[in-house]
């Protein structure tokens, strides 16, 4: 999903509630039922109880500042790399650790997080649970194989078999990662009603440089602690902290850049151009298309632009056209209009793709020499089935509509758009029900 | 950084003469086979950061997180050996001049002998730290940090400052919106250099080599910013020109208004975000006429008070385009209110005084200031005197007076880029006759009986 709106939070009702997510938190759950009371009835070692609080710190501080990423996602970096490091640990300042069992990883996780995220309760923001559950789960993995590895074979904690450490470590982040980005791939395909495949190639697109500082900033704690014991953890901050904030920018940017076009996109609205409301319209469901057609998350958000801004050039026409149906206007004109349209956006240098979408909107998906691309033949059908339908839910109008798309699909519309169209449009209709 | 001025050439002398004498001191530290062996991969680590600088939004500057690597050679090699890793600059793979690259290598070996000697002073212990030195370490360390990033950012300031050489906009006054995001950056990386050297005790060389991961990982997200930064803006400019498209002798005027309003808010010393989110109120202020029917923006004559009327709606139908947009809180008012004037005179709200927006009382000026500097229909362009003193006559009753002074200082220190003149367009359909924006004609209305 591109757009910063998020799916409507499922946890009014436990009904409703997927069979995915209801897994993984019941998952999570039960981990840290069982890590807590193995936690309670053994107790924590003498001298290992300032590395688990400090660490249990560590992650609550990175679970407070949680990261916001492009598309909607979350993150807590800090908190994950605090975690995973806590699984990691070999020696603190000389002293062995051997005593970590990983239970007690996923109860310092699991205080940690629990303590982190409840300011973002009391300040009224969701809490989160699937992407906490998501990291807790991800940290088991890598500590219930590392834990018993070190336990069993000893000599992995000696100094002079570091390489081997580094190597063993090195595979289990990697691990840790794909399990992250996995289930966070399969909650999301549940989340859009997009394809386990795409879901994940975007997933690991978007999180792989996330998941890279973590695991690295993992392995380095787990090693550097050994000399500085846990000063390590406050001197390291520093560079996370830099590190996040760069990340929150970016992902800060790239929502006002979004925003922005989404509200000069209505400018053609206020003007008259077109009905109010229809660009909006026409993105969201242009995107929903997209995505049922498979198109990987950088496609959609060219296509997201692209029809925001569709109706651009008719800025140029000196009065606008009645009512804004570009459908009726005669067909040179509405190429003229693209054009236009093109022309503007191609003037901002980065959006060319964007602007090739627009120019190529009212192409004939099929017998046009060069064929248009994909975006610009989900456009072509998605403007028109808005300028046929509007903000209507009229489940006859849906159908009227959709019907003369299909009959038009042998020229006009491409076939395979207009088949997703109706899928999207269906599920609409199912929903509002 | 373009051509070099002689005050700069002297400085840099004098700042490489003080780097080689620094360098070819003999190190008081042990210098084994080992000292050696260390420096060359902290040179190797130095050299991999400063060849691949991010670039910063502004577009001369660029940042790298090479700062960790000569701190993790104040606590490794000592003072000698981090004057050494910032000397190796001088080979960095990025394109510069031959000046700026003498003056980077030496200004990072100075910068990295000054934290080494502080570090020292301050009894830190040179070598592979032991689990023994911690936590007692970090107080020089930290004082070695802040002395290597304020070394460097003055050295870097002396230079711009002398480096000023036939330029019209000062540059230093577009890198200083990000020096204290540059210099928390550099500090936080610094504080890696610790974190390396404690790295060394435990895997030796390969240090380095882990580092490299959350170095290049930082490194990816600002430049992704600032690319993202870049991109946003130009599309902001493209979409602002496709709505003066309506106008042929409004073209380029939003950009104008957007860098006289930034100009003030220079002058006035506006915080940096301030003063980024009023160039964005001032590009999109007139967002709002595409809601004004072309008809009535060009209409030849006197106007009827509902096409008046029309016309005062423009700053409301802008807040209602750009109301969404998540971070111009304060621009909002300034889009809103830009219209107002000081005597209450203005539209919408017909505000006074104070009760105007700070932004909208700045947009004010550098907006009626264009306007009267570029080709109407109904005459000709005025000269920059004659628009300084038109807003003179209106400061106190339609322009706040400390803000036109401001712009006129501003005016008299960058100066200001006029249009290009219009020629008269062929196609009468995108000029307009009257121009709300001009104080000196205010719009014709029709006298009502």
């Amino acid at each position: 999903m591109i757009t910063s709106e998020r799916p409507i939070e499922r946890w009014s009702s436990w009904q409703t509630l997927d069979s995915g997510r209801l897994l993984l938190l019941a998952t999570a759950g039960m981990l840290v039922v069982a890590a807590l009371a193995t936690s309670v009835a053994v107790g924590v070692r003498q001298p290992d109880t300032p590395v688990a609080v400090a660490f249990g710190l560590f992650i609550a501080f990175g679970e407070l500042l949680r990261l916001a990423l492009p598309g909607g996602r979350e993150a807590a970096p800090i908190a994950m790399a605090g975690a995973m490091s806590y699984a990691l640990l070999l020696h603190v300042g000389g002293q062995h650790l051997q005593g970590i069992g990983p239970l007690q990883v996923i109860a310092v996780a699991a205080v940690g997080m629990t303590v982190g995220a409840l300011p973002h309760v009391a300040a009224g923001r969701p809490a989160s649970l699937t992407g906490m559950s998501t990291r807790l789960v991800a940290v088991a993995c890598v500590a219930f194989i590392f834990r018993p590895l070190v336990t069993q074979f000893p000599f992995i904690g000696s100094r002079s078999y570091w390489w081997l450490a580094l190597a063993i470590m090195s595979v289990l982040v990697l691990f840790g990662w794909l399990v992250d980005t996995v289930i966070g791939a399969l909650i999301r395909a549940d989340d859009y009603g997009a394809r386990f495949s795409v879901a994940l190639w975007d997933e690991m697109r978007v999180q792989w440089p996330l998941g890279a500082a973590v695991g690295s900033s993992a392995i380095i704690t787990a090693f550097a602690a050994q000399i500085m014991g846990l000063s390590e953890l406050g001197v390291f901050i520093g560079p996370l902290l830099v590190t996040q904030v760069a990340f929150r920018r970016y992902a800060g940017i790239r929502a006002t850049y979004l925003q922005t076009v989404r509200a000069l996109a209505r400018v053609t609205e206020v003007g008259g151009y077109v009905e109010s409301g229809h660009s909006r319209r026409v993105s969201k469901l242009a995107v929903a298309v997209g995505r049922e057609l498979g198109m990987p998350e950088p496609d959609l958000l060219d296509l997201e632009y692209a029809s925001l801004m569709h109706d651009i050039g008719q800025l140029s026409l000196p009065d606008p056209i009645p009512a804004g149906a570009t459908v009726l206007v005669s067909a040179a004109d509405q190429r003229r209009i693209a054009e236009l349209g093109a022309d503007v956006i191609r003037q901002a240098g980065v959006l060319d793709k964007v602007a090739e979408l627009v120019r190529c909107q009212n192409w004939p998906s099929r017998g046009h020499y060069p064929e248009p691309p994909i975006g610009s033949k989900i456009i072509r059908a998605v403007n028109a089935f808005d300028d046929l339908v509007g903000g209507s839910t009229d489940r006859d109008r849906t159908a009227a509509a959709l019907e003369r798309l299909r009959l038009d699909t042998a020229f006009e519309y491409d076939a395979a758009v207009v088949e997703a169209l109706g899928e999207v449009a269906g599920k609409r209709l199912m929903s509002r029900l | 950084m373009g051509k070099v001025s002689w005050t700069a050439w002297l400085y840099i002398a004098v700042v490489v003469a003080a780097a080689v004498a620094v360098a070819v001191l003999p190190p008081r530290h042990a210098t084994g086979l080992h000292w050696w062996g260390e420096l060359a991969v902290l040179c190797l680590l130095f050299l991999i950061c400063d060849s691949t600088p991010t670039p910063l939004a502004a577009r001369q500057s660029a940042w790298s997180p090479s700062s960790s690597a000569t701190l993790a050679a104040v606590v490794l090699l000592g003072p000698a050996g981090a004057a050494l890793v910032g000397a190796v600059s001088v080979l960095s793979l990025r394109r510069e001049l031959l000046a700026e690259r003498l003056f980077n290598g030496a200004m990072y070996a100075l910068s990295g002998f000054a934290a080494g000697l502080a570090f020292v002073w301050l009894n830190g212990p040179v070598g592979v730290p032991e689990p023994g030195q911690f936590p007692h370490i970090i107080w020089p360390f930290a004082a070695a940090a802040v002395v290597h990033v304020l070394a460097n950012h003055s050295l870097i300031w002396g230079f711009l400052r002398l480096n000023r050489y036939e330029r019209k906009v000062p540059r230093k006054v577009r890198t200083e919106s990000s020096l204290p995001l540059l210099l928390v950056s550099d500090l936080g990386f610094a504080a890696l250099g610790l974190v390396i050297a404690a790295l060394w005790a435990v895997t030796y060389q390969f240090a380095a080599v882990i580092v490299l991961v959350p170095l290049f990982v930082a490194r990816w997200a600002m430049g992704q910013f600032a690319e993202q930064q870049r991109a946003y803006a130009a599309t902001m400019a493209a979409l602002c020109q496709a709505v003066e498209t309506k106008d042929f002798y409004t073209r380029g005027h939003s950009e104008r208004v957007s860098r006289g309003s930034g100009m003030i808010a220079r002058q006035i010393s506006m915080r940096p975000d301030r003063a980024e989110a009023i160039r964005f109120a001032g590009m999109l202020h007139d967002v709002g006429k595409l809601g004004v029917p072309t008809k009535v923006l060009q209409k030849n004559g006197p106007l009827t008070e509902e096409e008046l009327a029309a016309i005062q709606l423009h700053p409301m139908r802008g807040l209602e385009i750009v109301r969404e947009i998540g971070f111009l809180n304060e621009a909002l008012a300034g889009i809103m209110h830009h219209h107002e004037r000081i005597d209450g005179r203005g539209y919408p709200m017909g505000f006074a005084g104070h009760e105007i927006p700070l932004f909208a009382r700045v947009i004010a000026v550098a907006d009626a200031f264009d306007s009267m500097t570029s080709t109407r229909s109904y005459r000709e362009a005025r000269s920059i005197d004659q628009a300084v003193q038109e807003l003179r006559k209106g400061a106190g009753t339609q322009f706040d007076p400390l803000l036109v002074d401001a712009f006129i200082a501003a005016l008299d220190s960058e100066g200001w880029r006029l249009p290009e003149p219009a020629a008269v367009p062929l196609d009468s359909r995108t000029v307009t006759a009257q121009d709300h924006d001009d104080p000196t004609a205010p719009l014709r209305v029709v006298e009502s009986i």
